[in-house]
């Protein structure tokens, strides 16, 4: 058993676990219909790939990856799909967002499936395959897994993460208890793509039994996986931390785990690569946790889109519920309604009520016991933090390190005043990112105004060159002009000063050249009658032509003339 | 004393000379001061503080000017920070220069009959189209300075508020019940 270490603080909430532990994982009926939201992992959302109207088969494509951080959407049953649109979400901010709804033909038939032997395919291949069976990180995060495969640097140890800290969480627990074997297979396959000796499988010491269906899955198999209990102390499942306890390596502030050579995913996520690669499954259904005010809490496998009022009505849920979490208690969200849907992120629903859940005193002020610093995982100074976000001191806020802040509670939970201080980490967090990015379209903004502003400046140079040039040659051409009337002086009528003239007097020249060579066609073969008519008509243009030139003369209009 | 007369005329002229040199080898160039406060500016060239743009205010700004306050899209928290940089008091909006919300243009391209006069108005270039063309708004380069709106001759250009979604959405500030006791 190789050394722990440990990690400064953290705290020990009653874990309520056992609740949900006593039946096995149930498989949720099929619902009336589904509705599966394109955004589900981090990153850009996935761009719809079916049209309304359209019939899906169970693991189709119906939602496709946009740029580098981004995963597929499949649909999670056969059926027709009835409606792309805006709609509710588990999110805190009870915004709407596009979702797909499924209306299930209750076949259940799986579309094409296409499974891999894994042994033969390079990591990238095995990224590729992950991407497109939208694989992301089970445990809350829902990072798309292909993202952790592809790391520039060596990584030499794997750990994989079965703490599952939280309180009332049992998912990873169940899953373990049950499907060890499949997990094991899916770790194999990471350890192949990242290429890695060392795994290590951390377990908290709070699920014996997990640990022994673990260990048990993994004499069978003959990998040399090493399960590691780790003592239960809220938040060692973060990722950070559980690689501090089992390796001794702290990954630094801006770092990701790959940095230090180390690379971590959840035994669910495990379990995911092990169906998508070994099966051709796409991620259609995850394992999810319905407890609290319940009368029989439990695990469900349920398919993603499965709203949460059917999953919880399958719990019986007791008559003082008045609020859903989804997550655990201590960095989870409240639902918005309890009729969203199910996500790839959900691991966990607990109905809440005032009896389970008391509500918090009124916040006191702030008396620094620094009682939420020795109960900060991350060694920060929440206190400090909590007085720069509170008055919008963000620029101090950073540089106490609020990003590195897991969000984890621990400190609101510890504090003796009820200051809510994540959400305060929260509020603050949001708007430096918003003003970052307000700062990046100002710094963009000012590069294309100073473009701009360039452009114009060079258009009217270029404006004044041109001009200058026309100018240049005019009075080059006038130059030449004078040059060649210089040297023939035998011709006095011809207007030397005017180059325009000269032009304008050859050009009459021409076209009287050209009138003089064009004969008329058509008055060869003409009548005697005819030509006298042409003749009378030319005189009669003729004397016109002469009246206009005297009244031309007369500088009058020859029209005036006549009427006098 | 004649010598020590001397000396100091030397010195003098020494030191002014390496100086007069310093001068010419380190100058600085442009305005350090309204370089800063540019980059506190919001950068929506609109043309709301009177001055042809964001720079021409920080000019006007560092050489003590124009106020601080006449910046409505960079907020009263533009205000604080060049009040912080310039160490001057805050100073509030005046009736007239109330900060908006953040809005972008939007072009009705049924309407658009392709004049390019709103090409020519934005100072981001972030309208694309050609003479007899429609025109369209690059959303995510406009600025919201608005300037594109009185030019159009058949006023097809409208500002539409950004509104919240999932991407642009942000924590709120905590807020605490209050529960009537009696």
């Amino acid at each position: 058993m190789s050394k722990l270490h440990s990690f400064h603080g953290g705290i020990h909430p009653p874990t309520h676990k056992k609740e949900s532990t006593q039946s096995p994982i149930m498989t949720a009926p099929l619902p009336a219909q589904l509705i599966i939201p394109f955004r589900q992992h981090a990153g850009e959302a996935a761009k719809p790939v079916v049209q309304v109207g359209e019939r899906v088969l169970k693991g189709q494509l119906i939602g496709e990856p946009v740029g580098a951080i981004s995963s597929s959407i499949h649909a999670p049953t056969s059926g027709t799909i009835t409606a792309i649109e805006l709609q509710q979400v588990a999110h805190p901010s009870a915004l709407p967002d596009l979702c797909a709804t499924l209306v299930p033909d209750g076949l259940d038939e799986w579309g094409v499936r296409q499974p891999l032997s894994y042994r033969q395919l390079s990591s990238v291949e095995l990224q590729k395959h992950l991407r497109r069976c939208g694989i992301v990180g089970m445990g809350g995060a829902v990072f798309p897994s292909d993202m952790k495969l592809s790391h520039p640097v060596v990584v030499n140890t794997l750990i994989i993460n079965g703490a599952e800290c939280e309180p009332y969480i049992t998912c990873d627990d169940m899953l373990m208890r049950e499907r060890a074997e499949g997990i094991v297979r899916g770790i194999e396959i990471l350890r192949h793509a990242l290429g890695t000796d060392a795994v290590l499988i951390g377990i908290e010491d709070n699920k014996p039994q997990a640990i022994a269906a673990m260990q048990r899955a993994i004499d069978e198999s003959s990998h040399p996986f090493k399960v590691v209990v780790v003592p239960t102390l809220y938040p060692g499942g973060s990722a950070k931390h559980l690689i501090k306890v089992l390796t001794g390596v702290e990954v630094p502030s801006g770092k990701l785990p790959t940095d230090v050579g180390v690379q971590c995913f959840n035994v669910a996520t495990a379990y995911t690569v092990h169906r998508a690669v070994e099966h051709g499954e796409a991620l259609v259904s995850r394992v999810v946790t319905v407890t609290g005010n319940v009368e029989h809490a439990r695990n469900y496998e349920a398919l993603i889109g499965t709203p949460f009022s059917d999953l919880v009505a399958l719990s019986l849920p007791k008559a003082d519920t008045d609020r859903y979490i989804m997550g655990g208690p201590m960095m989870g969200v409240e639902l918005p309604a309890v009729n969203v849907p199910l996500v790839k992120a959900s691991n966990c629903v607990i109905a809440a009520s005032d009896a389970l859940f008391p509500p918090q005193p009124p916040a006191m002020p702030c008396i620094r016991c620094t009682r939420c610093a020795q109960a900060c995982p991350a060694e920060l100074q929440p206190q400090d933090l909590y007085w720069f976000a509170q008055s919008d001191n963000f620029g101090k806020a950073l540089e106490y390190d609020l990003f590195d802040c897991i969000e984890c509670g621990a400190c609101a939970y510890v504090c003796p005043s009820s200051i809510p201080l994540v959400q305060y980490y929260r509020y603050a967090k949001s708007e430096i990112r918003a003003r970052d990015l307000e700062k990046r379209a100002a710094d963009l903004a000012r590069e294309r105004h100073d473009f701009r502003q360039f452009r114009i400046e060079r258009e009217k140079q270029e404006k004044a060159e041109r001009l200058a040039q026309k100018e240049r040659a005019a009075a080059e051409a006038k130059a030449a002009a004078a040059a060649v009337a210089a040297a023939t002086p035998a011709d006095p009528d011809a207007d030397t000063d005017d180059t325009q003239q000269i032009r304008i007097d050859a050009a009459l020249a021409r076209a009287k050249e050209q009138a003089a060579a064009a004969t008329p066609k058509n008055t060869e073969t003409l009548t005697p009658e005819q030509r006298a008519e042409i003749e009378a008509i030319e005189a009669r243009r003729a004397k016109i032509h002469d009246l206009a030139a005297d009244a031309g003369a007369d500088d009058e209009p020859p029209k005036n003339s006549q009427g006098n | 004393m004649i010598t020590a007369l001397w000396i100091m005329i030397a010195l003098a002229a020494l030191l002014g000379m390496i100086l007069g040199y310093a001068s010419i080898r380190f100058r600085v160039e442009g305005n350090p001061l309204a370089e800063k406060i540019d980059a506190v500016l919001p950068q929506t060239q609109c043309g709301q503080c009177g001055y042809p743009g964001c720079k021409p205010y920080a000019d006007a700004i560092a050489k003590g000017e124009a106020d601080i306050n006449l910046c409505p899209p960079g907020g009263e928290e533009g205000i604080h920070k060049l009040a912080e940089l310039l160490g001057v008091e805050f100073k509030p909006f005046g009736e007239d220069a109330q900060p908006k919300p953040k809005a972008v243009a939007f072009i009705d391209e049924q309407t658009c009959i392709g004049c390019t006069l709103c090409i020519q108005a934005c100072p981001v270039d972030a309208i694309a189209g050609a003479a007899k063309q429609m025109h369209t708004i690059i959303a995510a380069e406009c600025t919201g300075c608005e300037l594109c709106v009185p030019p159009c001759p058949v006023d097809c250009i409208s500002m539409l508020p950004i509104e919240e979604k999932l991407t642009n959405w942000k924590w709120r500030y905590p807020v605490y019940e209050l529960r009537q006791t009696s």
